[in-house]
């Protein structure tokens, strides 16, 4: 049977613990790896799973890890949002 | 128990493991890898992938075309299919001014065999027909410019290191370089002591800690530079699109997904790596004064790393006088990625006692005391 673990990149159960084998056997590795939870939804369907994945693999508590720097927003925004109101796209007054 | 290697290379970034291969074609493989944290977790792992040869100082531009041809073999040589990719490097210019210089970096650039052409707003808008050229003065265009994959350059390295025979251990910091009069005694690690006469500082916006641990003294400083991501489109964008002006540079990766940074010039030094709201905006802002269609387009996430720059924006190469077989690959200022294949094989080269294949003399460290500096005009972000 295949678990699809990531919608947004694609990437099955199989995927992932092939990954672990070939020593990506940390989340932000794998993440880079695999583009594990580097989707639209940016990991918000996935890394919780993920990470259930590589600790029954490598036996290490993954929740210890270090957290990624990166800040993703609470979902995908476009530009014409962020830029200031005055200026920037053509729609986006 | 106390562990030995001929070299130890701190730093798992592009040039660590660019420098370990090296040294493992060579034939030298009693050499240790390490970095505090995983493979990329400096700014190998968080940089905009940008290959670039237009570069205005006369080493900078030979540096980048020889790292360009060995960029466009590295997939056959590491087994791995690194996407690089070769939309070029569309430079903008909003000033007569720097459209002359522009000029003369191109007869430069030509005269030293990269094929940069000058053009006019026009001709950069067939290129890119979504940009808005209304206050484009000029532009400057290399088609064998790109982009690559950083993470998989560092794992196409890291597994071949391995496969010759190099050691690898992550997660092990640098605490310590005992010397005794100007050599190097040993390395002192969070896991243990490690001997050896010849270290390899590639830490990256750490290499001026690193320096001080040997008792040598770097002029480097850390500068933190942020970039962010969008969603994946189908490939809309050609080139990198890069302005010194603006700070700004952003490209469509081969996955789809649009990459870009902008600097900003306030910035404080110092090791921080969090994202922030002023880069969001600024970001937007310029990227839609740049194509206004843009303004549709998702962000998905934001990262900073930093720049490890030097007063001249050049590298420091070489070892140091302070101390024998220190070696220095680090002050990249931005731009250590693209010119990572020819320095990090100069240095292996220079490491090993051989006549290296690219003169490197004006990029040793003694220079910031007796020489008049070159400073590279060209960096972004
Ligand atoms: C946002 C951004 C965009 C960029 N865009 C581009 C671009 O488009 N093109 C380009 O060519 N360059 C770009 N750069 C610059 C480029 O990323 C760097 O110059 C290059 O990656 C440096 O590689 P490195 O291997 O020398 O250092 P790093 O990749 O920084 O690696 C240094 C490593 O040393 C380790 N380390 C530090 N101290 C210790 C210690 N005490 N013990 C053990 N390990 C230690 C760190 O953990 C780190 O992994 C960009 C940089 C940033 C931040
Ligand atoms: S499901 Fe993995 S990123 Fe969205």
């Amino acid at each position: 049977m295949t678990t699809v673990v990531c919608r947004c990149e694609d990437l099955t159960e199989e995927d992932i613990v092939e990954a672990i084998e070939e020593g990506y056997d940390e989340l932000e590795t794998l993440k880079r790896h695999l583009r594990l939870g580097m989707g639209p939804c940016q990991g918000k369907a996935c890394l919780l799973l993920a990470r259930r994945i590589l600790r029954r693999e490598t036996g290490k508590d993954v929740e210890e890890m270090k957290e990624p720097t990166a800040r993703p927003p609470s979902r995908p925004v476009p530009f014409s949002l962020l830029a200031s109101p005055d200026e920037g796209g053509e729609d986006d007054d | 128990m106390t562990e030995k290697y001929e070299a130890v290379i701190i730093g798992g970034g592009v040039n660590g493991l660019g420098t370990a291969y090296h040294l493992g074609k060579k034939g030298f493989t009693d050499v240790l890898v390490l970095d505090k944290s995983y493979l990329g977790y400096g700014a190998s792992g968080r940089n905009g992938g940008g290959i670039r040869q237009q570069w205005t100082s006369e080493d900078n531009i030979k540096l980048a075309r020889e790292s360009r041809k060995m960029f466009e073999r590295l997939d056959d040589e590491l087994e791995e299919d690194l996407e690089f990719y070769q939309g070029g490097y569309l430079v903008l210019s909003f000033h007569e001014e720097e459209a002359a210089e522009f000029k003369e970096n191109v007869k430069l650039q030509n005269k030293l065999g990269v094929d940069s052409k000058f053009l006019s707003p026009e001709e950069a808008k067939e290129i890119v027909p979504e940009l808005d050229i209304s206050d484009v003065v000029a532009a400057t265009f290399n088609q064998s410019d790109g982009t690559i994959y950083p993470f998989k350059v560092i794992h196409g390295y890291a597994d071949r290191v391995r496969e010759i025979g190099i050691d690898i251990k992550e997660h092990t910091e640098v605490t310590d370089i005992v010397t005794q009069g100007d050599e190097i005694k040993k390395v002192k690690t969070s896991e243990g002591n490690i001997k050896t006469d010849t270290v390899i500082n590639a830490a990256g916006g750490w290499s001026s800690k690193v320096a001080e641990m040997a008792g040598a003294e770097i002029p480097n400083v850390p500068v933190r530079h942020e970039i962010m991501v969008t969603e994946p489109y189908k490939r809309f964008l050609d080139p990198m699109v890069i302005s010194f002006e603006h700070g700004i540079y952003f490209s469509q990766s081969e996955h789809g997904n649009i990459v870009g940074g902008i600097g900003n010039p306030d910035e404080e030094p110092g090791l921080n790596q969090k994202g922030s709201l002023w880069f969001l905006k600024n970001f937007s802002d310029t990227l839609l004064d740049f194509i206004p269609r843009f303004s549709g387009v998702h962000m998905i996430r934001q990262w900073a790393g930093f720049y490890d720059t030097t007063p001249d924006a050049q590298p420091i190469l070489g070892s140091v006088p302070e101390i024998e077989r220190f070696y220095q690959v680090n002050g990249f200022s931005g731009h250590g990625f693209m010119v990572s294949p020819m320095v990090d094989k100069v240095t292996a080269e220079l490491i090993l006692g051989e006549q290296p294949s690219m003169d490197i003399e004006r990029l040793r460290v003694e220079r910031f005391e007796d020489m008049d500096l070159e400073e590279e005009g060209g960096v972004v972000g």
